[in-house]
């Protein structure tokens, strides 16, 4: 009975969330709420000198400040391709910072940057990655770099396959967009000589690491404090120019200096994603089972490499044959190109979002082509339960892609009978008879979460009971500490709610992996769950001193230890216990003072979990607009900690997957100037757009690589979103492989139906 | 530039004396000259409504609206909707649906909310989901902002019967 807890259960239930009291009553502290005696506000732009405006810098100003660096460390080949920090002789896209300013108000010194004048000689632009590199820097192309995975003989295998099926697809540039712009506030204080960057997001320490690399300062003099956040999705939190100004001039003034990005800014300057262009072959038995896959990639980075270098492109190459087993062979090669576009990097399920409509336009066409079945041929392909844990020599982040369980073909099987495929499929084929374009599309795919090594969580008990636990992960308004809470409440034996869940202060923790990659349930709730085990056992034991009664009699039901099989006997309140622990308490011993412990979660290999999407659609053939009539998720998450904050990432998820499915597109004119620069011009899903979501959340394989089972949760929703609705809407018009750039807006879709009549 | 007005904002019942700009926005003199950050700035194109607050009994975009116009008339924001430490019925509701997630919307749709059914308690589905169309989230595919708002809905329905009867 002391291992586990007889009180109340915590893990698996769908509690209420213990972020949202200040959230829902108006006391969030998210950064624009930051405010410190003789701030100082930036703008970036191009401005002279007004009343009120402190300073006005350009490059020339902050020559000792290196280009923004990759968060992983330094990488000697894309070193030249980095961003500056303002913009030094060439401008490569619109939306550079080109010029600092700083004022007594906000008001003024965007008064003053409206006054920044430039003198640009206007240069011939590159904006498609498909199109012959140009000059990046003398010596130095626009290719910054090829990228290359594969295994086995691909022209061998090609050479003597029955079929070969090629397409060209390309997925648009679109991004997180967060509600809230992005935010620093910087902080020098000179008593300590410690530097302070207040507004951080997603990977605080890292980035911690990075700006003391940059600044030549020793870590522990620069501290990252994350406050609330509105939405990261990946884009959020990443090192960006306007992150080291305010650094470098809060030092230089030593006062506060405080910048919040306006939407327009946001839509040309935090990084985009997305946008690629394949060129795909498929090897094929009569079958349809895929032998190889060949595909050449033209990956558009935009104008810089920012923080994320390649990773996106290379996981771009590692993960796309998804489910499917593709013995023979493999090859993908990508051309990782710089484009005058705002820079790209990771956003939600990147590299997933794009591969998975890669791969299931791939296997629809194989299915066309071959007068196939298209579920037959996923099944077909699909890796067997018998094949687990599978191994394909690929990697994803670094890492040897390893399925660590699953069973692809009994989810397939829950997702279709849900809908009743057979029926459905014969209802909508009757509906287009009348005339209705009407249409049912299926996805299926395999996400990766919870990337290691290791992550470390500190639980401390204070004398009034109440437990605190620290880490080192962020909070992007996933319900990050209601995750930590109840993992750590259910091992203590606690109650949930009179938990605190530190997180994003790097001041409090030393180490921390942020929330990126789905990581941070995985890693950072099975290193809370060690620390509260160690918790739990220093508690017992000293409380079996206390109670003069042996450790298993006793257990910890709601922050209390009692005598188990003694209800209403002696009890001892873990304040009581922590009291007793204290340092100068005669009753601890020679135990080791505090009720605290720190636990570590290590791990080698990320977790696979796997789903599938199905849409049905409906198109209007006059406009060309998409309406989606039923979307069904089938997700298997290993174990859900708290189903609601499960299925709320997947109705997220899916939102945004839609957006990026038919309407939002970051577009330019031929000159390069970006013409989505409002949220009139660039279009995400409202309550209209967005239909009712059916998610079949399955816990049927939980993750053998960590003690909870759990697979990740964060980028199951917009994963297949663009390859589902692809297919619905071939369906739908009945032009098999109608579909080959996403996002599929109502003047693409006219323009094929019309091509049709 | 530097003209500035002298001027009195009600906000949440209290008087707010705010000296400001005759160009500076609404939003920015409640979350600057008055200090309640509560309500947020997502766009400042009236676009978002993330900045929605009541002013004179209209849900309004505050971003698009001068301070100086706001003058005489009643503001409510999200810091005046919980009487005390009790929550109005659809900040419980949006607790209890996980109607939020990282929260930077929130106090906009909760006060598009509040205003729609305090005009309209019977408000119908299709005529509701209009309304919620107009303001933007990121985070929740807005079904359980639809939910929270649906038991809000019912929850102040039953309520005011129940003062009534």
């Amino acid at each position: 009975m002391n291992e586990q807890s007889g009180g109340t259960k915590w893990i698996g239930m769908p509690v209420e969330r213990l972020e949202d009291p200040p959230l829902v009553t108006g006391r969030g502290r998210f950064a624009g709420d930051i405010n410190f005696p003789r701030q100082l506000h930036m703008r970036t732009d191009a401005a002279r000198a007004l009343p009120g405006v402190v300073a006005v810098w350009t490059a020339a100003d902050i020559t000792d400040v290196p280009p923004i660096d990759f968060r992983e460390g330094p990488i000697e080949k894309l070193a030249p391709y980095r961003q500056p920090v303002l913009a030094i002789d060439r401008l490569r896209y619109v939306g550079e910072p080109v010029a600092a300013v700083f004022a007594h108000d906000p008001y003024v010194a965007e008064d003053a940057a409206d006054l920044v004048t430039m003198e640009v000689e206007e240069l011939p632009v590159l904006l498609d990655a498909r199109d012959e590199p140009g000059e990046f820097s003398f010596g130095r192309d626009t290719e910054a770099t090829i990228l290359t995975q594969g295994y086995g003989d691909v022209e061998a295998v090609f050479k003597s396959a029955a079929h070969v099926v090629e397409l060209k697809l390309t997925s648009g540039r679109h991004s997180g967009v967060p509600l809230e712009c992005r935010g620093a506030i910087g902080r020098y204080d000179a008593s300590r000589d410690v530097l302070e960057l207040h507004g951080a997001a997603k990977v605080p320490h890292r980035n911690k690491e990075l700006i003391a690399r940059m600044l030549k300062r020793a870590p522990a003099s620069v501290q990252c404090y994350e406050s609330h956040v509105g939405g990261g999705f990946g884009i959020r939190g990443e090192i960006y120019p306007e992150d080291i100004l305010v650094c470098v001039a809060a030092i230089r003034f030593e006062r506060p200096v405080k910048w919040i990005e306006d939407r327009r800014e946001h839509l040309i300057a935090a990084n985009h994603s997305r946008n690629q262009h394949h060129h795909i072959k498929a090897a094929c038995t009569d079958e349809g089972e895929i032998l190889a896959i060949d595909d050449v990639i033209h990956h558009d980075n935009g104008a810089y490499v920012r923080t994320h270098a390649t990773r996106v492109a290379m996981m771009t190459c590692g993960v796309l044959p998804g489910p499917y087993r593709v013995p023979g062979a493999y090859r993908a090669i990508c051309h990782f190109r710089l484009t005058n576009k705002t820079p790209a990097a990771t956003y939600r399920a990147p590299g997933r979002f794009e591969t998975t409509f890669v791969r299931e336009r791939l296997v629809d066409a194989i299915a066309h082509q071959l007068r196939l079945d298209p579920i037959h041929v996923r099944r077909l392909n699909a890796v067997r339960v018998d094949e687990m844990p599978f191994k394909r020599p690929l990697e994803a982040l670094g890492e040897e892609i390893h399925f660590d369980s699953g069973d692809y073909h009994a989810l397939l099987d829950i997702t279709l009978n849900h809908v009743d495929w057979q029926n459905l499929n014969k209802e909508l084929a009757a509906r287009r008879e009348q005339g209705e374009m009407v249409g049912v599309g299926l996805a299926m795919f395999v996400e990766k979460a919870g990337l290691g090594p290791a992550d470390g969580v500190r639980i401390q008990v204070d004398t009034s009971g109440e437990i605190e636990v620290i880490t080192g992960g962020a909070s992007i308004g996933q319900g990050f500490e209601t995750v930590m809470a109840q993992v750590a409440a259910e091992c203590i034996g606690a109650d949930m709610t009179k938990m605190r869940v530190t997180h994003g202060n790097t001041e409090r923790i030393e180490h921390g992996i942020g929330a990126h990659a789905s990581r941070a349930t995985v890693m950072t709730a099975s290193a809370t769950r060690v620390a509260a085990l160690k918790v739990r056992e220093k508690a017992l034991d000293i409380a079996a001193e206390l109670m003069q009664s042996p450790v298993d009699t006793l257990d910890i039901v709601n922050g209390e230890v009692v005598i188990a099989d003694r209800p209403g006997g002696p009890s001892m309140t873990l304040g009581a216990i922590a009291a007793a622990l204290g340092p100068s308490s005669k009753a601890r011993g020679d135990r080791e003072p505090g009720l605290s412990a720190e636990g570590w979660f290590y791990t080698d290999h990320q977790v696979y979990p796997y789903g599938n999407h199905l849409a049905v659609v409906q198109v209007d053939p006059d406009t060309g607009g998409v309406k989606v009539l039923r979307y069904v998720v089938g997700y298997d998450i290993g174990r859900a900690i708290n189903p609601t904050l499960v299925k709320g990432q997947i109705a997220g998820g899916f939102a945004q997957g839609l957006g990026g499915a038919l309407m939002e597109e970051f577009t330019y004119n031929e000159r390069g100037d970006p013409l989505a620069v409002t949220f009139a011009d660039y279009l995400m899903p409202t309550v209209r757009e967005t239909p009712d979501l059916e998610i079949i959340l399955r816990e049927d394989y939980p993750s053998p690589l960590n003690p909870l089972g759990i697979k990740g949760a964060g980028e199951s929703g917009v994963n297949a979103v663009g390859a589902a609705i692809a297919s619905a809407i071939d369906d739908a018009i009945g032009i098999p492989g109608a579909i080959t750039v996403l996002p599929v807006t109502p003047q693409r879709l006219k323009a094929i139906i019309d091509g049709k009549r | 530039m530097s003209n500035k007005i002298d001027l009195t904002l009600n906000i949440n019942g209290q008087d707010h004396a705010v000296s400001v700009e005759p160009r500076k926005t609404l939003v920015d003199a409640i979350r600057e000259d008055c200090a309640l950050t509560g309500t947020h700035i997502g766009c400042e194109h009236g676009v978002c409504g993330a900045c929605t607050v009541i002013v004179g009994g209209e849900a309004v975009r505050s971003c698009l609206m001068f301070a100086v116009q706001a003058q005489g008339k009643p503001i409510r924001t999200v810091e005046g909707l919980a009487s005390g430490k009790t929550l109005h019925p659809l900040q419980r509701s949006f607790m209890a649906h996980h109607g939020l997630q990282c929260g930077f919307c929130t106090p906009g749709f909760l006060m598009l909310a509040v205003n729609t059914l305090e005009k309209n308690p019977a408000i119908g589905d299709e005529e509701l989901l209009d309304v919620l169309s107009s303001n933007l989230c990121r985070c929740t595919g807005y079904q359980n902002i639809i939910l929270a708002v649906k038991a809000a809905r019912e929850d102040m329905r039953t309520k005011e019967e129940a003062v009534a009867g």
